[in-house]
């Protein structure tokens, strides 16, 4: 089967910096890969790269057996690839339908951006994704930080992601929101997506992936499947640097 | 306020549905409400100062006449402060598209294709090319900032010592005056539309609101959201339509002096009948800011460019990270400002009927004051069209109303800068009280 992503032999320096050093990596449909590291190991640097916001020095990416070219969030858009950062997506002034419909606006035949239909269609795609969503017509300011996350959620499902980054995704969250958050990702898993997720809990990824690959200083170290390693020969990756069958 | 809280509490229908206070059920914005409060007190108290002349429908008129170029200036303000930015060359960029206006009616098109003042052309190609100027400058001020990254506050600075100097340089200096009359025409007292239209047009305004406010409900039952009882819109209707007429019925109050009337009647070679009266009406200037009011509004609210400049305003990543050029944007806005004081320039050098070497001085402290007393917040995302131009008035109206009770002109900038500091400090407590950012 075709991979929906592959990366192959992605670098990109910042001045002297090797932030990402000959990193190749794929994902399938229906997968959850999860990518693990330290801080500065180059994980969101990565994922930066395949959702359009920074562009590689060498590499190719490919999607669904096509190469590709990505040079803005826009590119990546257009390829179905969604991101959900921990901090970045919302737009605090703006409510919740502004914000899932930010760029891609539904607009009346005189072209004037329609409120009233972006409102029923958040209404009805949060009525499927969290039904406790009620504060529809509030600055995002105003909502907790699961709300927000759903929001930002909501945003990939409704434009048909095929492709979906999330960074941290549950990193703000408490335990009942990351819950639904996992939830989350469990259903669209199951729709088909491919998902990459990075996340700093070693047990939620272990939870929640079918595959981790491990960063270090810019390296990918190795990528394993979940069924195949424990906690301990992650953190030892993590930690150690080394790949587990060198170990 | 009488005391709906017993009420609530003795009755108390049932959790899902929350008491509602009066204010809420209308859905007014409470900080609007407070400001036309704090603008109605300014008037009302200068109307005791000055033993009633404050509110005649004479100085009324004079108030709005004089509001109007700060306020066309300061609806452009908001969306650069709503982004983030700061434009401190309005009023020197006000001076070189005066300037070239005036060059162009009184010295281009006069020598190069024999148009003279009079002309019925004379005043639109002089607007033209004040626009084009203003545009111009302002998207290559935009421009600067957007892709060379340079702040805001620096461009514009600079451009504030450049472009009153390129005023200066392009006239040498000099007053060029008298302009076209027609081009006068959009300074105010010289230019209205007289009773009977200024009541036309009232009535089609009331019109346009009253089915604005109705469509709008149509379109929210539509799609089953929930809205406000129908005595709420009523009230908001009647509110509406009263202002509205109220505003024409005081400009047709104000009536031309015989002493002119008779110069006109005069001038036209006839005899003026007995009694005679006629009302100056809504001046062609305030008709251009209301057209621009509605315009900005619906730019703000109903499209594309204006989600995009409040977005960029809340969150620049996320906007950018959206697929927004927000670089783009920023020329776009800086242009669109640069447009808006073409304009301001067409009705400041009308009033004068001349184009002098000062026009415009401070006037980007004035229009920065009016969006932010408006409640154009300067961290970004925030501000409101409707807002800035009451923020224009409430500063007009101190200004003059301070000159009519004969405050010394120093002490009248003190009080002015004074507010300015006390009203964004409101605004804080106010933000932090509700909740909001």
């Amino acid at each position: 089967m075709t991979p929906l992503v592959e990366l192959k032999n992605i670098s990109l320096s910042f001045g002297g910096v090797r932030a990402v050093d000959n990193v190749s990596l794929d994902l399938h449909p229906g997968e959850v890969v999860g990518l693990l590291g330290h801080n500065g190991a180059g994980k969101s640097t990565l994922i930066k790269i395949l959702a359009g916001a920074y562009q590689m020095d060498e590499g190719e990416i490919w999607i669904e057996g096509k190469k590709v070219n990505i040079q803005s969030p826009r590119d990546a858009r257009r390829h179905n690839i969604e991101t959900i950062y921990q901090t970045l997506a919302l737009a605090d002034n703006l409510d919740a339908p502004s914000n899932l419909f930010l760029g891609r606006e539904l607009t009346n035949r005189f072209g004037l951006v329609d409120d009233a239909q972006m409102e029923a269609e958040t209404r009805k795609i949060m009525a499927r994704l969290n039904p406790n969503f009620k504060k529809i017509s509030e600055p995002v300011s105003a909502l907790s930080g699961g709300q927000r996350q759903s929001v930002a959620i909501a945003r990939a499902v409704y434009f048909n992601a095929k492709i979906l980054i999330m960074d941290e995704p549950t990193a703000a969250l408490g335990v009942h929101e990351s819950k639904m958050v996992a939830d989350l990702i469990k259903e669209l898993k199951a729709q088909g997506l491919g998902i990459f997720l990075i996340s700093h809990d070693t047990r939620e990824m272990l939870d929640l992936c079918d595959r981790v690959s491990v960063m270090k200083n810019g390296a990918l170290i190795g990528t394993e499947k979940v069924g195949d390693v424990t906690e301990d020969d992650i953190l030892s990756m993590i930690i150690m640097g080394k790949a587990r069958d060198a170990a | 306020m009488t005391d709906s809280s017993t009420a609530g509490t003795s009755t108390r229908p049932s959790a899902a549905k929350p008491k509602r206070s009066f204010l809420t059920q209308l859905e007014i914005d409470t900080r609007l409400l407070g400001m036309i409060g704090a603008f109605i007190l300014v008037c009302l108290v200068f109307n005791v100062l000055t033993d009633g002349r404050f509110l005649t429908p004479r100085n009324i008129f004079n108030l709005t006449i004089q509001t109007v170029s700060v306020a066309i200036m300061a609806t452009g303000m908001v969306f650069v402060i709503v982004t983030r930015h700061i434009d401190l060359s309005v009023g020197a960029m006000l001076a070189t598209c005066s300037a070239a206006m005036a060059v162009t009616q009184t010295d281009l098109l006069p020598k190069m294709f024999g148009l003279g003042l009079g002309h019925p052309l004379t005043p639109w190609v002089a607007i033209a090319v004040g626009l084009v100027v203003g545009a111009f400058i302002g998207a290559f001020q935009g421009w600067l900032i957007g892709y060379l990254t340079i702040p805001a506050f620096i461009v514009t600075l600079g451009g504030l010592l450049i472009w009153r100097n390129v005023a200066w340089y392009m006239t040498d200096g000099q007053t060029i005056g008298p302009l076209d009359d027609t081009f006068q025409k959009f300074g105010g007292i010289n230019g209205t539309v007289g009773e009977t239209w200024s009541w036309v047009i009232g009535i089609i305004a009331v019109i346009v609101a009253l089915w604005a406010l109705w469509s709008s409900r149509r379109n929210k039952v539509n799609h089953e959201f929930p809205v406000k009882p129908l005595w709420a819109e009523a009230l908001v209707g009647v509110v509406i339509a009263v202002g509205i007429l109220g505003f024409v019925a005081i400009l047709n109050a104000y009536e031309v002096p015989t002493a002119r009337l008779l110069r006109e009647f005069e001038a036209r070679g006839e005899v003026m009948p007995d009694n005679y009266t006629a009302a100056y009406g809504i001046p062609y200037s305030v008709l251009l800011l209301i057209a621009i009011a509605i315009g900005m509004t619906v730019l703000a609210k109903r499209t594309r460019l204006g989600r995009y400049i409040f977005a960029t305003g809340g969150n620049p990543d996320a906007a950018e990270l959206s697929g927004i050029n927000t670089q783009l944007l920023t020329v776009k806005i800086f242009a669109l400002m640069g447009a808006l004081v073409a304009l301001s320039a067409v009705v400041a050098s009308a009033r004068l009927t001349n184009h002098s070497n000062d026009i415009g001085t401070l006037d980007e402290l004035r229009v920065i004051a009016a969006a932010v007393i408006g409640g154009t917040a300067l961290a970004g995302g925030i501000g409101t069209i409707h807002g800035a131009i009451l923020g224009a008035l409430i500063m007009q109206s101190l200004q003059s109303g301070m000159a009519m009770v004969g405050v010394d002109a120093p002490l009248q900038n003190i009080v002015v800068g004074a507010v300015l500091v006390l009203a964004v400090w409101i605004d804080i407590v106010y933000r932090r009280r509700t909740g909001g950012k």
